[in-house]
């Protein structure tokens, strides 16, 4: 057993949808953008890598075919890394994470290159279907509802409230408006260039300081429809007890609709000494839960706690958390099961200001979390975040 | 008898269906025909086919008694059958041959596959005639490529609301819908229309057999596709709450189709229709809504009297409703009430119906229905009056729901005429009537009542007399047992959703709410007054009169288990009931709940039974379905215990009455029992 450790991150800014900048810019080329930087940064002979897993969510089209192997080649890379492609739904990024470490771990490889991508505006969400959603039969079986349904649903269950849901927004808002300000982003975030070697985003374009729990107080509720058409049904006859679902998650206190890649270098120590490379942190462990499909987002909790287990650690060992804001209700609830202090979560803001590109998210996360614990000089962090079908993942690294 | 095969001149053959029964059904003596007719057919040289009845309907669809009889065991032997029904079509319509099917009476189920198997169909524009694929009505699906074909001529959009509610079409509306392609006024014109069709194409092929032909609204791999996929079950689960697997399976059948060739198609809708007739809700299904309902409508008419002329008295809602309904079915009405007004506003104008202040009008009446307050001196007195000007050997009816019609009969001179018709609420709308025989109720009186019921277009069920009959003393343990799990401490949302959930019509509590807490106060404490020992549930009562002091008596009053907005948003529960009553460790489970609600009807269905209140299992099922909406997919109060398995049931009764009390104790009957 060799330990997996950190060498580096890097990731895209965040490009808002289709009024967004990187609009224009297609995923293979976000996806080699990322691992280019990588690369340069690090001086790598890209030789010596022996894998890149990319988590994708909508792999088709464009963004389809096991889009890892060919950004390895789009990058210019040399050809001997291999590349595959993983979907773990909003985990994905994650998830490359952590089976990057395990492949480290377990020795049979020695240098991985973590990430994901998605380009959400160009490849629509939900644009692959799957069985769960459009399989009719296992839909009914399995009493499908949209995530923003079983976010309200949460909210619901919880008693949070619209104020609730939208002070958390705000929060995000303020925190990664302060955080951009002050530069803490820059270690991670590598600017988009075109073919020309012109800028084409440089930094995250979501953020909106403006935002209060008034002004976000007047949009309206964005799955009140899909629940009034049947799915507040599903919810409720899973969940007896509920006599109505509150509709409080609006595009305003919901993660943002993005494009972005990112991509870490993680590797044995043998490796790192080998190509010259510094550690920064090591992977202390990493979990995946299975939790009820229908309220589907409240794997968080559970997938920490058995990270937390793994590594004999308990929660006050965690000095920052990162808890990815798919729905606020995800992040309170969090708050709540955890009994954590709101000053430890999500301290740059999160994808309510951010964006979740969903197949790069869990990577970003973790580089953010990894920035501030240095900038902090603290210990140990854990991210994680809800996944859809209902799942739940974790991740805790400590400074080396 | 046979399929007739009659070939003329022009080389076109006359294939007539004309099996051995009443009418041409989907049987064993169908396949030999059709099979038998297809070879000929093939081997024959021939211009095309036109296909039609010798009955007076086209052919009335599955055998039942077969469908009932398929189970897990014999499944694969019932698949080989039908897949040989399904491959005789296939033949049929492969022949290369034009194949008219000419519908001159109802075509149903299988019957309406046969004309999908056809290049055109015409039909009989009768408004008597229905055509359409009613299976999902009794928990099946269309087996006999309906799902497939109907899937492939219409888009999956269209098709899917006709085949998951079993809609039955007239000519015009099945015109309008696309699913034939022709309507004529005689039958002459419809054997002419055909032939001359046949002569006009000689080759046709059917539309899912065109080269590149697909579902013309549903392709594999188009993201446009996947909101609407994503949410249909969603929309039906709405309706449904899960309670019912045809129309799920039928939208599976469609959906997993579409993306293949039409014979594999066939084979997933081969898979997904045994599920459904081998399952245990398709034979609730076909027990209650075929054999039951059957046996109940088949009693009417042994002594040939119409009614001709009703009095109805009393103009409220229930006197208005039974006024109109029976003025429709072309009975001269009178319409009476203490003032002209009232019973005008009762008449609305209506067609048949006098409105009147005065007996004298009921004279001539053949029948009285006496529906005014829920108080027998008023009923006494209004019945006295009224059957003093009636025909001499006029029947003489109450529709009280609560009051014993063995004492109401005193109020006329000669008991035996007298008898309960219990309508339900709104009239026009349900279609049940419950008869109450009375003890000195004379056999001609029951004869005639269901006459009349029959005359009207209701289906009746007919009881002995006891206090709330079968109907109402049923459905009252309903709503009682959910108020004592709200005693309880059971969150009332539970209770509510898990009603719904078991395929109840509407939630316990929304219910009382309707019926008013202070009535069910008022009939508890005279059914007291008469008899203490009637009395088992006081904590709900107690709540029931907790509520009623708090001024929360119902939606009559504004304000009852439920808050009711007065700007007409959508009613929801009272919050103060679970700060009042609900209880964190209430320890009901929700399969507790949901047994609680359905095995109490259940049990005093079988009480009904041991007391001779209820005289057949038939009145039962049906009067339970369609009198108080009791879940449709279970069959009825006692296809219920039969589908749950009487012994089953019977563990699961004493485990209720261990832990929630004697009510649930099974009687000793039920203990010996095999089925219902």
């Amino acid at each position: 057993m060799s330990e997996a450790l950190i060498f580096d991150a890097v990731r895209t800014p965040r490009g808002k949808g289709k009024r967004g900048s990187l609009h224009s810019v297609k995923p293979v080329a976000l996806a080699a953008g990322v691992l280019r930087a990588l690369s340069e940064r690090n001086s790598l002979d890209t030789s010596a890598v022996d894998d890149v897993v990319f988590g994708v969510v909508s792999p088709l089209g464009e963004q389809g075919g096991d889009i890892a192997r060919t950004a390895v080649l789009a990058a210019g890379w040399d050809q001997r890394p291999a590349g595959v492609q993983l979907n773990r739904f909003c985990a994905s990024g994650l998830e490359s994470v952590n089976l990057a470490a395990a492949k480290v771990a377990s020795g049979f490889e020695d240098l991985v290159v973590a990430g994901g991508v998605e380009s959400m505006s160009r490849v629509p969400m939900g644009s692959d279907g799957g069985a769960w959603a459009i399989d009719p039969a296992t839909n009914f079986d399995l009493s499908f509802v949209p995530q923003g349904v079983s976010a309200d649903l949460i909210a619901t269950l919880e008693g949070f409230s619209r104020t609730d849901v939208d002070a958390w927004a705000a929060r995000s808002h303020a925190r990664a408006f302060e955080a951009q300000k002050d530069g803490r982003f820059e270690r991670s975030v590598v600017p988009v260039i075109d073919q020309n070697g012109t800028v084409v985003l440089k930094e995250d374009e979501t953020i909106r300081p403006e935002s209060t729990v008034e002004s976000l107080g007047r949009l309206k509720p964005s799955f009140q429809f899909h629940g009034d058409l049947g799915y507040d049904t599903v919810a409720i006859d899973r969940y007896p007890t509920v006599e109505r679902i509150n509709h409080v998650h609006t595009p305003g206190n919901s993660s943002q609709i993005v494009d972005g890649a990112a991509a870490m270098l993680i590797g044995s120590e043998a490796a790192g000494r080998a190509l010259g490379l510094t550690a920064r942190a090591r992977i202390v462990s990493v979990a995946v839960v299975g939790t009820e499909p229908t309220i589907m987002l409240t794997g968080p909790a559970p997938s920490a706690r058995k990270a937390l287990d793994k590594a004999g650690l308990s929660v006050e060992d965690i000095d920052l958390f990162e808890v990815n804001e798919a729905f606020s209700s995800v992040v309170l609830k969090f708050l709540r099961d955890m009994d954590i202090p709101e000053d430890k979560v999500n301290v740059n803001g999160g994808a309510i200001a951010l964006g979740h590109p969903l197949g790069a998210t869990g990577c970003m996360i973790l580089g953010t979390l990894l920035d501030e614990l240095e900038r902090r000089d603290l210990r140990r962090g854990l991210a994680t975040l809800c996944v859809g079908g209902g799942m739940g993942i974790a991740t805790i690294i400590e400074r080396v | 008898m046979p399929f007739h095969y009659d070939k003329d001149s022009d080389g076109i053959v006359t294939l007539t269906m004309d099996m051995s029964g009443s009418a041409n059904v989907m049987n064993l003596e169908y396949r030999d025909l059709m099979g038998e007719a297809v070879s000929r057919l093939e081997g024959d040289e021939i211009t095309g086919v036109i296909i039609t009845s010798a009955k007076k309907t086209f052919f009335a669809g599955g055998d039942l008694n077969v469908l009932i009889a398929i189970t897990p065991e014999n499944a694969s032997q019932a698949l080989e059958g039908v897949e040989e029904l399904k491959s005789q079509l296939r033949r049929l319509e492969k022949l290369g041959k034009p194949v008219v099917a000419a519908i001159n009476g109802s075509a149903l189920g299988g019957g309406f596959e046969i004309a999908l198997a056809s290049h055109r169909r015409i039909v009989l524009n009768d408004n008597s005639i229905r055509v359409g694929l009613p299976e999902a009505t009794l928990g099946l699906l269309p087996g006999g490529g309906g799902v497939t074909r109907m899937v492939r001529l219409l888009g999956v959009q269209k098709a899917l609301p006709l085949l998951m509610e079993g809609k039955q079409l007239r000519p015009e509306r099945a015109l309008q819908a696309g699913v034939v392609h022709q309507l004529v006024e005689t039958r002459e014109e419809l054997i002419s229309e055909a032939r001359a069709w046949i002569l006009a194409n000689p080759a046709p092929v059917q539309p899912w057999d065109v080269q590149g032909a697909g579902v013309p609204d549903l392709k594999f791999g188009d993201p446009n596709s996947y909101g609407l996929l994503g949410a249909a079950p969603a929309v039906l689960r709405k309706k449904s709450h899960g309670a019912y697997p045809a129309p799920e399976k039928i939208m599976a059948t469609a959906v997993e189709g579409a993306y293949v060739d039409f014979d594999t198609a066939l084979k997933i809708e081969g898979r997904y229709f045994l599920e459904l007739a081998s399952g245990q809700v398709s034979k609730n299904m076909i027990t209650a809504f075929w054999f039951n309902l059957n046996e109940v409508n088949g009693r009417a008419s042994s002594t040939g009297k119409r009614v001709a002329k009703l009095g109805v008295l009393g103009a409220g809602m229930m006197g208005a409703g039974i006024a109109e309904v029976s003025a429709k079915a072309g009975i001269e009405v009178v319409l009476k009430d203490v003032t002209l007004e009232a019973a005008q506003k009762g008449a609305g104008g209506l067609e048949g119906v006098k409105p009147t202040d005065s007996d004298d009008d009921l004279a001539g009446c053949d029948l009285i229905i006496e529906a005014v307050f829920e108080n027998r001196e008023l009923k006494n007195k209004v019945l006295g009056a009224a059957e003093a000007q009636a025909l001499p050997d006029a029947v003489i009816a109450s529709n009280t729901s609560t009051l014993p019609i063995t004492g109401l009969a005193t109020a006329v001179p000669d008991a035996e005429r007298f008898i309960g018709l219990h309508f339900f609420s709104p009239v026009p709308k349900m279609r049940l009537v419950e008869i109450i025989r009375g003890e000195r109720t004379s056999e001609e009186t029951l004869q005639r009542a269901l006459d009349y019921v029959r005359q009207i277009g209701k289906t009746p069920i007919v009881v002995n007399d006891s206090r709330g009959f079968y109907t109402s003393r049923t459905f009252g343990t309903y709503v009682v047992e959910a108020i004592s799990m709200l005693a309880e401490g059971v969150a009332p949302a539970l209770i509510e959703n898990v009603a719904r959930k078991a395929g109840m019509a509407v939630g316990p509590l929304a219910v009382s709410d309707e019926v008013t807490l202070s009535l069910q106060l008022k009939i508890h404490d005279q059914t007291v007054a008469d008899d203490p020992s009637l009395v088992s549930d006081s904590a709900a009562y107690d709540l029931i009169r907790e509520m009623v002091g708090l001024g929360r008596a119902g939606k009559s009053t504004g304000a009852g288990f439920y808050e009711y907005p007065s700007d007409g948003s959508k009613k929801f529960l009272w919050p103060e009931l679970t700060t009042r009553y609900v209880k964190a460790d209430a320890g009901v489970s929700e399969q507790d709940v949901r047994d609680r609600l359905l095995f109490v009807q259940a049990l005093e269905s079988v009480r009904c039974l041991d007391e001779g209140v209820l005289t057949s299992v038939a009145d039962a099922n049906i009067g339970s379905i369609f009198g108080f909406g009791f879940a449709p997919w279970s069959g009825g109060t006692l296809q219920f215990i039969n589908s749950y398995g009487v012994q089953a049931f019977v563990e699961r009764a004493d485990y209720l009455a261990d832990t929630y009390g004697e009510r649930f104790r099974p009687p000793a009957s039920l203990r010996e029992r095999d089925k219902f």
